[in-house]
């Protein structure tokens, strides 16, 4: 197995070149020669990233480190690391794909990205670092019975990542696609196998390490592809949006909100689950037990929103930019050479096909490199949390009461790792042709009814009981899901009922989930009488003490 | 959680851990209720009066009211931030620590 591990990355690669080299072009629109330089550029730098994730692994042991590093992790370099972890594909193909197909509402999700961020840093963070150890479900549990608690913040987990993870499947296979011209469906299981690869070899240490490089690497590439938008433009922004509203089909209309989201509703719906949602992602609440203590957890969460905020004023302009840039130039772009014919490997490619536009081949190759990377890395975390919630919550302290040994604990989280990534790529399939910010934002939708109403009220709310919370997150949870089967994006795009028959009419279904998890919280918790919920409350002062002088917090990582 | 139980009663009884906590939890919510509000006027405005915010900036621009607000919030956001760190470093960390030292003497 040490042998083996040491050559997978090297075999990965192989795989990806081999791939490359045996079939060229094949897929919609006409066939175009191989792109080599591009892929020469890709793999060189994909290449370099497993290879570090093959350094990391020689230094990566006890689950603790499987999971989380060792607390050597400073509040810049976790900063970094979180905004690796937030800026995924979704964020960069698709919010720039989302401005390239309507224009000003893309500017929705990059501020509702946002704004969560500093809701976290004010009232979240520092105390779920003085609170938690592994999981954001170690954060509930102080107080509360652990089974059930656990048991709802594993599953609220996995559905999250799972909705997350397709995302990021659509985005690499779209790309691997376009740069590979491989079949949609081999390319999502090409990737997904890499993907595998590389999680189950390197664990939550060279994540942490790659997100800090695979961050440099995205705000270098996205500066540089907005700079070289700008300059086309000498510097005028204004001159940008004229010229794309001009080019676009939807003219004036492509500057106005509306293009995407349609009604009122939708539009407070989808800007709940935009900005409550962050605060419940599983993968990004765990990059706060990371550092040393509470005051590097705000550091880091304040360095991560620097940084995404200027990662997300990059996207807007990426977005106008393609605009500009595709459409006044179709043919090489566009299936047919024509606009109407849709974007060659769809509208999430838009900032890559911008980068060719711009740099050519090479930079093609570079921009497609930092996509996949920022994939495979988000992925990797994404991964990682959804297994620590099987394995760390249910299995180990649910399941097994604690009893389980690190190395049972490993398998389980391995087999999980497997589990998620052959759905992950059936789903991933399945759901091609849907925009990857949207599907993220569906992700939001869930972390934001189960996740964080059951983390809000179990940390600020002396009053929150098991009860409550529980029954509460459940709801939530599953009036979540139910909506958002039950809304357009898959009533009729994916289960292809006809159109206008979407049984819940919004974009998302956070308007009404999120505020029925939190009432159902509320409500049971004021009327549970039982003599554990009295305990659970009485214990709210000690969780109040812990959580603000970080006395009795765990250490980072150091068993 | 044992271990740490006599530590615990003292600070629960400390008015000084008191007054930190209100007066974090005072800044906290009211940096918060900034941002959600300053987020919701603009969502609210997307949602019902669209056209207000498609109106252009200044005559013959295509830059309208939509895009200097909504790059407005993602500034703010980094301020606010900025704001919360900066006290918290200067004024909360060095209370609770003081705090700390107190008990664990």
């Amino acid at each position: 197995m040490k042998a083996l591990g040491r050559w997978l990355p090297g075999l990965a690669l192989l795989l990806l070149a081999g791939m490359a080299w045996a079939m060229p072009s094949i897929g919609l629109g006409p066939r175009k020669p191989t792109n080599w330089p591009a892929i020469v550029t890709f793999l060189a730098c994909v290449g370099a990233t497993l290879w570090m994730t093959r350094l990391a692994t020689a230094r990566s042991r006890s689950s603790a480190d499987f999971y989380a590093p060792g607390g050597g992790i400073s509040g810049f370099q976790n900063g970094l690391a979180i905004a690796g972890d937030y800026m995924s594909a979704a964020s960069f193909l698709g919010i720039s794909g989302l401005v390239f197909v309507s224009g000003f509402d893309g500017l929705i999700f990059s501020v509702g990205w946002l704004v969560g961020w500093p809701v976290i840093t004010f009232l979240m963070a520092e105390r779920l670092r003085n609170l938690g150890k592994f999981t954001f479900a170690d954060v509930a549990a102080y107080r509360f019975a652990q089974k059930p608690v656990r048991s709802l913040a594993a599953i609220g987990s996995l559905v999250v990542v799972l909705f997350y993870l397709i995302a990021q499947m659509v985005g690499a296979g779209q790309l691997v696609k376009i740069l590979f011209g491989l079949e949609y469906a081999s390319a999502v299981i090409m990737v997904g196998i890499v993907m595998m690869l590389y999680v189950l070899l390197g664990g939550m240490t060279s994540t942490t390490w790659v997100m800090i490089n695979k961050a440099v690497l995205l705000l270098a590439g996205t500066t540089l592809l907005a700079v070289a938008v700008l300059w086309r433009v000498g510097f005028d922004p204004d001159a940008l949006f004229a010229r794309a509203s001009e080019l676009h089909r939807l003219k004036d209309a492509l500057m106005a909100p509306g293009g995407l989201i349609k009604d009122p509703l939708s539009a407070i719906s989808v800007g709940l689950a935009l900005m409550f949602g962050t605060a419940g992602l599983p993968h990004i609440l765990m990059r706060f037990f990371t550092v040393a203590n509470a005051r590097e957890a705000r550091k880091s969460v304040a360095w991560a929103t620097l940084w995404i905020g200027y990662f997300y004023v990059l996207t807007f302009i990426i977005g106008f930019g393609a605009i500009v840039a595709l459409i006044g130039n179709p043919a090489p772009y566009f299936n047919g050479g024509r606009v109407a014919g849709g974007l060659l490997g769809g509208a999430n490619m838009a900032a890559v096909h911008l980068a060719s536009a711009l740099g050519g081949d090479l930079f093609l190759g570079f921009v497609a490199a930092v996509a996949f990377t920022t994939i495979l890395a988000v992925v990797a975390g994404l991964t990682l949390s959804g297994a620590s919630a099987v394995s760390h919550d249910l299995y180990a302290t649910v399941l097994r009461r604690g009893k389980a040994t690190s190395e049972e604990e490993r398998r389980v989280s391995k087999l999980t790792t497997f589990a998620l990534g052959v759905i992950a790529v059936l789903l991933g399939i399945v759901f091609e042709r849907q925009n990857v910010a949207f599907m993220v934002m569906l992700a939001f939708s869930v972390a934001c009814s189960a996740n964080f109403p059951v983390l809000f009220m179990a940390v600020l709310w002396r009053g929150c009981t098991t009860r409550g919370a529980t029954l509460g997150g459940y709801l939530g949870l599953f009036s979540a899901l139910l909506l958002t089967v039950l809304s357009p994006v898959v009533w009729e795009s994916v289960l292809a009922h006809p159109r206008g028959s979407a049984p819940f009419p919004y974009a998302s279904p956070a308007i009404v989930s999120m505020p029925l998890a939190f009432l159902a919280i509320w409500l049971v918790s004021r009327f549970d009488r039982s003599p554990r919920a009295a305990q659970e409350r009485a214990l709210f002062q000690d969780q109040l003490i812990r959580s603000e002088t970080g006395i009795g917090a765990a250490s980072a990582h150091s068993r | 959680m044992q271990k740490h139980a006599a530590s615990y009663a003292q600070i629960r009884e400390n008015p000084r851990f008191q007054a930190l906590v209100g007066k974090r939890n005072r800044y906290a919510f009211a940096l918060s209720a900034l941002i959600v509000c300053a987020y919701f006027s603009y969502i609210l405005l997307i949602a019902f009066r669209p056209d207000w915010m498609a109106r252009p900036l200044a005559a013959g621009m295509t830059i309208n009211l939509g895009i200097p607000f909504g790059l407005g919030i993602i500034v703010l956001t980094v301020l606010l931030t900025a704001l919360y760190v900066r006290r918290a470093n200067r004024e909360f960390d060095p209370e609770a620590a003081e705090i700390r030292r107190q008990v664990l003497k």
